[in-house]
């Protein structure tokens, strides 16, 4: 198969040999691990359970997080679905809801799937999930889907490290999102092109994204950050679906968030040295959760 | 030596959260650690170091290296009541945590006490990959990636030759080889990452070996299994 290196590379091939994206993806893995179609989509459908099986779990807890910062907002959100108002509908409640249950079962100590990242854990399924119950979408389509998502992970990959601490948070949430709108594109059985300018349409919002976690944890403001970036991505699938394009073309996209990721503060990269980290109040919660944990390392 | 990117490092993997690094990463170190003491360690002693101690409480890395160390793997739901496995087992467990800036940021020191004593140190690299750099003194490069084999023995010439032909005959090839040998140059250790793993009867012959005294045939993580 021929290599492919760029969201270019990857446009031209679909066209040419009329695959989708999806298709393009699990051959290639195949290919390169020596392993059928049918395996490679097996371990698709495993990830895709435990992403469900998370959401699941997810909806139906209210244990805190080991430093008890966060753990009670997928709780809070579905309390206010049940009894509040909203103007918005069931498919954008649960978009939210999703999001949030996986990424706090992240941080209970739950089992999740990195995708790409444990920080960034709940903005794919979040959206594949919700919006596949949305429209009854099989399952084999639900794979599809998560399988686009990878593909574009696997291309931005190779010029934004997929972390925190070297891209910001651009690399994790901000990846995520492109994956998850590029995967709603598949489900609604967009165009190669329609499913590569949704993810970077996802990315030219969210370059420069700090990483400055409050005590080191994956917690503030990574988990409030996923329900926002669920919504980042469904509303460039909206546009990207409806024929609008990145006027820069996505292979630029990607190589001005890399380097935006390299201009930016290694203090604002996973280190904690700056911004939320920092405030007086993120201050005091490092101190007392040192003081909690009795960590001297001083 | 890194493995071949998978799509499934995009999409995955399958882990306990919430960190790759700090708590995947743990786990992967821990587990690790376990195998190449090779048997129920009595008492264990962790040493964190840097970011490993300033943040592991609150990412769970305690919890995952003891996790490892009882043989849990990444995405095994247990590694939460680590604690209460280890007391169940009878086996005793310390946390100690350092600052110092030579070493990695994030870096750990397993000293397993009894029945033998044997110190196993690691990093965890990011995305849940991790190296284990020493073991009693001696480099290594182990990954977990690969199945691996592990030798320490008295050093004498040709042993290099002779491990490398038992293992050659069987098919096997040899993805990359570490050796290094302690200051009287008395002792030496291998560390082998093969291709595919190592049949029994490979282990057998190298347990005839006199000079051989420490030999671990670990098998690669894997986190899918068909």
């Amino acid at each position: 198969m021929e290599k492919i290196e760029s969201f270019e590379d990857l446009v031209k091939l679909s066209e040419s040999s009329g695959k989708r994206i999806y298709q393009i993806c699990e051959e290639s893995e195949a290919e390169n691990f020596e392993i059928s179609v049918q395996i490679v989509r097996e371990r698709v459908k495993y990830n895709l359970d435990a992403m469900k099986n998370a959401i699941n779990l997810g909806l139906n807890s209210k244990e805190k997080s080991l430093s008890g910062l966060c753990g009670d907002d997928c709780a809070k959100l579905k309390a206010h679905y049940e009894h509040g108002t909203t103007l918005f509908s069931k498919n954008y409640q649960k978009v939210i809801l999703y999001a949030l249950a996986t990424i706090e079962q992240n941080i209970r100590m739950g089992k999740i799937v990195a995708c790409p990242t444990a920080g960034s854990c709940g903005i794919v399924p979040g959206v594949i999930i919700a919006l596949s119950e949305a429209v009854n979408a099989p399952e084999q389509v639900q794979i599809n889907a998560l399988l686009t998502a990878g593909m574009i992970g696997e291309i931005i990959s190779r010029k934004v490290a997929l972390a925190g601490a070297v891209a910001g948070c651009q690399g994790e949430c901000g990846v995520a999102a492109a994956m998850a709108a590029g995967a709603l594109v598949e489900i609604y059985n967009g165009t190669a092109s329609q499913i590569v300018q949704a993810a970077v349409l996802t990315l030219k919002n969210i370059m420069g994204f700090v990483c400055d976690p409050v005590a080191g944890l994956v917690e503030v403001p990574c988990v409030k950050r996923n329900a926002f970036l669920a919504i980042n991505a469904v509303t460039a699938a909206e546009l990207a679906m409806a024929g609008i394009k990145s006027v820069i073309p996505p292979d630029e996209v990607v190589d001005a968030m890399q380097q935006v990721g390299q201009l930016m503060s290694p203090q604002l990269k996973e280190s904690s040295e700056a911004g939320l980290a920092t405030t007086k109040t993120g201050l005091e919660i490092t101190e007392r959760l040192s003081r909690q944990w009795g960590l001297s390392v001083e | 030596m890194q493995k071949t990117k998978t799509l499934f490092d995009v999409i995955g993997p399958v882990i306990i959260g919430p960190s790759s690094s700090h708590t995947a990463g743990a786990v992967r170190l821990g587990l690790l650690a376990g195998k190449i003491y090779g048997e129920k360690p009595k008492n264990v002693k962790f040493i964190l170091y840097n970011s490993f101690a300033k943040t592991g409480k609150g990412h769970g890395t305690d919890k995952g290296l003891l996790g490892g160390v009882l043989g849990l793997n990444v995405d095994d739901e247990r590694i939460k009541n680590a604690y209460e496995i280890a007391k169940n087992e009878g086996i005793e467990y310390e946390f100690e945590f350092r600052e110092d800036y030579n070493r990695h940021p994030n870096a750990v020191d397993i000293e397993f006490e009894a029945p033998v004593k044997m110190k196993v140190s690691g990093n965890s690299l990011g995305a849940g990959e991790v190296v284990i750099n020493k073991i009693n003194g001696y480099s290594f490069n182990i990954n977990g990636d690969f199945p691996t084999l592990v030798l320490i023995y008295r050093d004498k010439p040709g042993m290099v030759y002779r491990v490398s032909a038992l293992i050659q005959h069987q098919d096997v090839n040899i993805a990359t080889m570490h050796c290094d040998r302690n200051a009287k140059g008395e002792e030496a250790s291998m560390g082998i990452c093969l291709d595919s793993p190592l049949p029994d009867y490979v282990i057998k012959e190298l347990q005839k070996i006199d000079e051989i005294y420490l030999i671990r045939n670990i098998e690669a993580i894997e986190e899918w299994k068909k």
